[in-house]
């Protein structure tokens, strides 16, 4: 039975907007100039695609249902549990449910830390315990190495195989719309002579199918990048973290837009005392320090939470609750550089002798607004979005670190390091956890910074070449 | 130019208020002093005498706005909102919840707090600019180009990534200074050394990023190019006609957050255990005590709008053009 969380309303509300937002600039050759210059870039085509990676993963962990039973109730009726879960939980299924006692190296076939255990003829030793997933079709340590290289092959030839005929089908597909032969269309792809960089597109998406494959083979066996304190795998930790991730990223500036841009618009076009009221109003929000006034709200929504803990149905509503609001109050503190930008462009704006044409023609200033200023200033709110992005992914880790972040139960990057950093005194190291987030989060940010910069080149009138 | 100043200062006063009111909502009107209570109390079987007492013993007993029961002009003071709002207006920060006096901890605090942001601000401000400068002089070459890469995967790196790594390798592996703590006089360099490094090589990316661009911007102008056709050597037209011009942008934005050096960094500062500001507003969060919270942001915008203040003034030192009335 399908779930749907309030992150995940808004996250299918971004979706349908960005699809509308596709849709319209189709139809409009000055509106998809900027997204032709993303994709004819080999850097916005290939930071795109990771984050498209990025975004595919965190996709299927919004897809959220109650899992059903397997017994049913006493009139017959199929029974749902309670428990929610996404779909990216059941295909990594596996990773789930081989959970260890604690700490695991990646790659282990032994636990971190000695235990006691008896031995059949009543003596009590003490020694590292073999796991119970990790490595444990292995009959002795030494077969490891051996195996770890010849379950890689397997991987990657099956990522290899599986990345072929992608890439032939997606060939396939370009020849067919170019009326050429498969053959030109891949030697065309292969020379690099094609329109959009194909071959960059194909060749990253072979490595992403080949990464896939490797590491979901390998998991299968082994806990790749080890376990954490409570057993639980790290590789699975650090993939829903993506979403946690993502949903901070986006949501924050979703929340924020309408009221920034509503605001930005009204104080830059109307001038008067709506134009000092927004000024006040911003001014007043920038002024407090960010990581005060998060703080502030988010130590008052736990005294409310605490109060009132029978509002929430289940841990993982909460949790959820908590991530939404966590977004409205970055998205506080964050829509003031927006808003001004938009009123300072707006300013600019209204003397232009279109809008005083329409002014003249009694066009009311509902319309005026809607019509007229609000596709000018699109490239800032757009150019906003992106350059927030990697903020606020970065924000994330930094709060759920001094506990003012995200919910303790939610899996994120924040939580990660700040579960893992205590373990950092130990001899030897546990790395590992706070190595996979920190891999996991640099990729998405370093993606986004230099989509980032793609996208404002794009969509900056002062950029564009003149035609 | 006083006038200028004052009336700035007068504006400042409907910011403060407004900053006021909405923490005053936040966290009594959102919340009231009973939810409080019982948070500090902690179980849910609390008596309602044990919430009187503790509510009695902080402040908390009086009516929020108007007090009914009192006369005159105490009508308006004994509240909450007086005593605990309105108060900040002249500094009186009051005592937090478990009993000390706040303006007491803050003057002390304080200097731990500069002491770790003065170098990282000087040293980082230093390396940021010779970087672009270089990388400006060797614009549109190899050098440009994989400076330019080296910084954006700067910036992408999380700052909990440079404290972490800086205090293994430096601290743990190499043991070159001690991991964390903090000590005063000549005794406490060897516990500033480590957080001052990592503060600086944190910003160098984001730093240097934006001082090249504002480098960029001015390199080709017209003054730069009549510089050239002149015969100035390429350095000469760097170093004494476009770096000066680039510096007012990065010198006033450097005034604006000198304020806020006070209020110090909560995660430097309480990763490498450091008694500063950063690391009283951190724990204060971590306790739940409101009332440090409540001040450390009265404080925060306070220093914030006298950053904003003095930015505008430090235009019209280093730019002729920019006079203020």
């Amino acid at each position: 039975m399908p779930v749907v969380l309030w992150t995940d309303a808004l996250i299918y509300l971004l979706l349908a907007a960005a699809l509308l937002g596709i849709f319209l600039s189709r139809r409009h050759p000055h509106l998809s100039a900027p997204f032709k210059h993303i994709v004819h870039s080999r850097v916005g085509v290939a930071s795109g695609i990771i984050l498209l990676a990025y975004a595919a993963i965190g996709f299927l962990d919004t897809l959220h249902f109650h899992p059903a039973l397997e017994q049913s109730n006493a009139q017959g009726e199929a029974m749902v549990s309670q428990r929610i879960l996404s779909v990216l939980d059941i295909l990594t299924d596996s990773l789930r449910q081989h959970s260890e006692k604690t700490y695991s190296q990646p790659f282990a076939m032994y636990a971190y830390v000695k235990e006691s255990s008896e031995m059949p003829d009543g003596r009590i030793v003490r020694e590292y315990p073999r796991l119970k997933w990790g490595g444990a079709h292995l009959n002795d340590a030494q077969e490891k190495t051996a195996d770890i290289i010849h379950k890689s092959i397997i991987g990657v030839v099956i990522g290899l195989l599986f990345s072929m005929l992608c890439s032939l089908l997606i060939t396939g597909l370009l020849a067919w719309r170019k009326h050429r032969t498969l053959k030109q269309q891949l030697t065309k792809v292969w020379r690099n002579q094609t329109e959009l960089p194909w071959r960059l597109i194909l060749l990253l998406l072979s490595l992403l199918i080949v990464m896939a494959s490797l590491s979901g083979y390998l998991s299968q066996f082994y806990h790749i990048m080890g376990t954490d304190k409570v057993g639980e795998d790290v590789f699975y930790q650090a993939l829903k973290s993506i979403r946690t991730g993502l949903v901070i990223g986006t949501i924050t500036t979703l929340i924020m837009l309408p009221g920034a841009i509503i605001l930005g618009l009204m104080a830059g076009y109307f001038r008067g005392w709506i134009d000092d009221l927004v000024q006040y109003l911003y001014t007043t929000l920038n002024s407090i320090p960010g990581v005060l006034l998060i703080a502030a709200a988010v130590l008052m929504l736990d005294v409310y939470m605490t109060n009132n803990a029978e509002l929430f149905d289940s841990v993982v509503q909460r949790a959820d609750l908590r991530l939404l609001f966590l977004c409205v109050i970055l998205g506080v503190t964050s829509w003031t550089g927006l808003c001004r930008l938009l009123r300072a462009e707006t300013l600019k704006l209204r003397e232009m002798e279109y809008i005083q044409a329409s002014q003249a023609f009694g066009v009311n200033h509902f319309m005026i607004l809607l019509r007229h200023l609000l596709p000018n200033v699109m490239h800032i709110v757009f150019i906003t979005i992106v350059l927030d992005f990697s903020g606020l992914v970065l924000a994330e880790a930094v709060l759920s670190y001094i506990n003012i972040g995200v919910d303790p139960s939610t899996n994120s990057w924040g939580n990660m390091i700040n579960s893992a950093r205590l373990e950092l005194a130990r001899v030897p190291v546990v790395w590992w956890s706070l190595s996979a987030a920190l891999v996991f989060m640099f990729v998405l940010v370093l993606s986004a910074n230099l989509f980032s910069d793609v996208v404002r080149d794009a969509f900056d009138p002062r950029m564009r070449k003149p035609s | 130019m006083m006038a200028y100043i004052v009336r700035r200062f007068l504006y400042a006063i409907p910011i403060l208020i407004g900053v006021n009111i909405l923490t005053f909502v936040l966290f009594f009107i959102v919340n009231t002093p009973d939810d409080m209570a019982y948070m500090h109390l902690g179980a849910k079987r609390v008596t309602p005498q044990a919430v009187e007492n503790w509510k009695a013993e902080h402040g908390y007993d009086k009516p929020l706005l108007v007090n009914t029961q009192a006369e005159g002009i105490k009508c308006l003071t004994d509240t909450i909102f007086f005593n605990k709002s309105v108060r900040l207006f002249v500094f009186d920060f009051g005592t937090s919840e478990s009993g000390r006096d706040i303006s007491y901890d803050i003057s002390q605090r304080m200097w731990p707090s500069l002491a770790i942001a003065i170098p990282v601000l000087l040293i980082g401000v230093l390396i940021n600019i010779s970087y672009a400068a270089i990388i400006v002089f060797f614009r549109a070459t190899y050098i440009d180009f994989w400076s330019v890469v080296i910084t954006v995967a700067m910036l992408s790196i999380s700052t909990l990534f440079y404290i972490i790594g800086g205090q293994f390798l430096i601290g743990k592996l190499w043991h070159l200074v001690p991991i964390s703590g903090y000590d005063t006089g000549f005794n406490g360099i060897k516990f500033l050394v480590l957080p001052v490094i990592v503060g600086v090589i944190g910003g160098i990316g984001g730093g240097t990023r934006w001082y090249r661009t504002l480098f960029l911007e001015e390199v080709n102008k017209d003054y730069a190019r009549s510089g050239r056709a002149k015969g100035l050597s390429e350095l000469r037209v760097l170093f004494r006609h476009v770096f000066p011009n680039a510096l007012i942008p990065i010198l006033t934005g450097i005034v604006a957050i000198l304020p806020l050096l006070f209020m110090g960094s909560l995660l430097t500062e309480s990763f490498f255990s450091v008694p500063g500001l950063g690391s009283y507003t951190l724990d204060a969060i971590q306790r739940q005590d409101f009332a440090i919270v409540r001040s450390m942001v009265f404080l925060g915008t306070f220093l914030y709008i006298i950053g904003l203040l003095l930015t505008d003034l430090s235009y019209t030192l280093v730019d002729p053009r920019v006079r203020l009335h």
